[in-house]
């Protein structure tokens, strides 16, 4: 049981009209692992990590969590139910944040465990308490996201996911959008989420940190895994000539 | 037969009685206008056809004809088909559905404005459609549309003098009938014109108000 893949993604291909932007991938994550997926812009990283909340569905291909099956087939109405239970234990965190700009960080961090678990407003409270301690944030409960930096609101949308107490997160370039100051802070939050054993699945182009807190790292180019393997493996002994080259332009700013 | 503003006095009451029943109707159909506009504009854009093609003609029918037709039609028509509503209720659903339509038009721009990311972001988190709608992008796109909102409310405050034609003695009739005992038109409209003036102040520091109190939450 334990070594059964938390995500189990199997032969995902995806196409808008001719264009193929995903082909045959397949990758299993399993409990507590940290995945890193690099590649060039367009490569189809965020087609791939939005295909595990089925947020851009797959034209082909089955994704699995534990044991649910979270793009099957089913009537819509069904389905709408079936998705959004599952979701629920997805977390993801975007470029851009998306914190609702109309609501509170308290707010933000409340609404679904209040609308979807019946939480309380204590409970819910208690819960925002929690998570904004863990971001290091519990002085800016009552701020609107306009009155955050970039870095902050990040890590009030990552405690806005852990609020879900999902099973594995999702981080779409999490720190992209921001200034340079404001990166570590963000990847602060996400390497004491790796201590703490969260499964996550990262795309990001900062390769420094995937190599300091990723298990696995995938390399894409054009919709496919053109290597993987673990951090030591892919950055300093990488065996394909695409990695290679991918690794020389975008390491040269970093070390 | 020179101006004389001392016959306006002895009417003050009729004329403040007048104004609130102005304040009444113009809250009631804003209201109304408001949450009707928001309905209208979640069926425009996301009900199936069969639902939205009715309203589309409603909408169509209420903004290519006069105002003053639709509350005649209502007040005096559905008297016809056994619908008999007093005035104040009649003049409420006129204003109220015509400003309806057009909130429904602001609102559905300000809907379509909302960033996708508002909604996948709340999709992500488990929420359903409509409970994104509804926690999510409609209270965004409410907020971002609150100025033009707003002057529609003026508008309507000004055109509730409308109602006066299917007898609601609001300010406009009241004023009227001070006139008819008086022959003091000038005086008598100046005087109503003042009071108009003093509710749109009112109202315009309200909105101001509501759109201060939403710049942060923006
Ligand atoms: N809605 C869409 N319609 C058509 N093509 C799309 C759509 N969304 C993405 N694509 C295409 O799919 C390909 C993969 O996009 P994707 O966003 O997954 O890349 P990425 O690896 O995340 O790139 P980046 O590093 O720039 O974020 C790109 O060629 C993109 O143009
Ligand atoms: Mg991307």
């Amino acid at each position: 049981m334990t070594d059964r893949p938390i995500i189990d993604i199997r032969n995902a291909a995806k196409s808008y009209g001719s264009l193929e932007v995903l082909k045959d991938i397949s990758l299993q994550v399993k409990r507590g692992q940290i995945v890193a997926i690099i590649g060039p812009s367009g490569s189809g990283k965020s087609t791939l990590l939005r295909a595990i909340n089925d947020l851009d569905p797959l034209t082909s291909g089955e994704v699995w969590l534990e044991d649910t099956q979270v793009n099957k087939k089913l009537p819509t109405r069904q389905y709408e139910a079936h998705i959004n239970a599952v979701r629920q234990n997805i977390g993801m965190v975007f470029q851009h944040f998306n914190l609702f700009p109309h609501l509170n960080v308290r707010d933000n961090i409340t609404l679904a465990p209040k609308m979807l678990k019946g939480l309380s407003k204590a409970e819910a409270d208690q819960l925002a308490v929690e998570q904004l301690n863990k971001v290091g944030l519990l002085d800016r409960i009552d701020y609107y996201p306009s009155q955050l930096s970039g870095g902050q609101k990040q890590r009030v949308a990552i405690a806005r996911a852990l609020a879900m107490k999902p099973k594995v997160m999702l981080f779409d370039e999490a720190t992209s959008a921001l200034d340079p100051e404001l990166v570590e802070e963000v990847n602060l939050v996400m390497k004491q989420l790796a201590e703490e054993h969260m499964t996550m699945i990262i795309v990001t182009h900062e390769m420094g940190f995937a190599q300091d807190v990723c298990d696995r790292v995938l390399f894409m180019d054009q919709g496919v895994v053109v290597e993987e393997g673990p951090p030591e493996v892919i950055f300093k002994a990488p065996a394909n000539d695409r990695t290679k080259n991918f690794l020389r332009k975008h390491l040269k700013g970093q070390n | 037969m020179g101006l004389d503003f001392s016959v306006v006095p002895p009417f003050a009451a009729a004329l403040l009685t007048g104004a609130l029943w102005t304040i009444a109707i113009t809250a009631s159909a804003a209201v109304l206008s408001f949450f009707g506009g928001i309905l209208f504009a979640v069926i425009a854009l996301y009900a199936p056809l069969f639902i939205k093609l009715p309203f589309r003609l409603f909408a169509w029918l209420f903004m290519g004809t006069p105002l003053l037709l639709q509350l005649f039609l209502i007040y005096f028509g559905l008297i016809q088909i056994g619908i008999d509503l007093p005035a104040f209720v009649a003049g409420v659903i006129g204003l109220g559905l015509h400003y309806t339509v057009y909130n429904s038009d602001i609102i559905q721009s300000g809907i379509r404005a909302v960033d996708t990311g508002q909604y996948e972001a709340a999709r992500t988190l488990g929420l359903s459609r409509i409970q994104a709608l509804r926690k999510i992008i409609v209270p965004q796109a409410v907020r971002s549309v609150i100025p033009p909102i707003g002057n529609n409310m003026i508008a309507l405050l000004k055109d509730s003098a409308l109602v006066s034609v299917i007898g609601v003695a609001e300010l406009t009739l009241s004023s009227q009938m001070a006139i008819s005992r008086t022959f003091r038109p000038f005086e008598f409209y100046v005087a109503a014109a003042a009071c108009y003036y003093v509710i749109n102040l009112g109202l315009e520091a309200g909105l101001r108000r509501i759109e201060r109190r939403i710049q942060i939450a923006r």
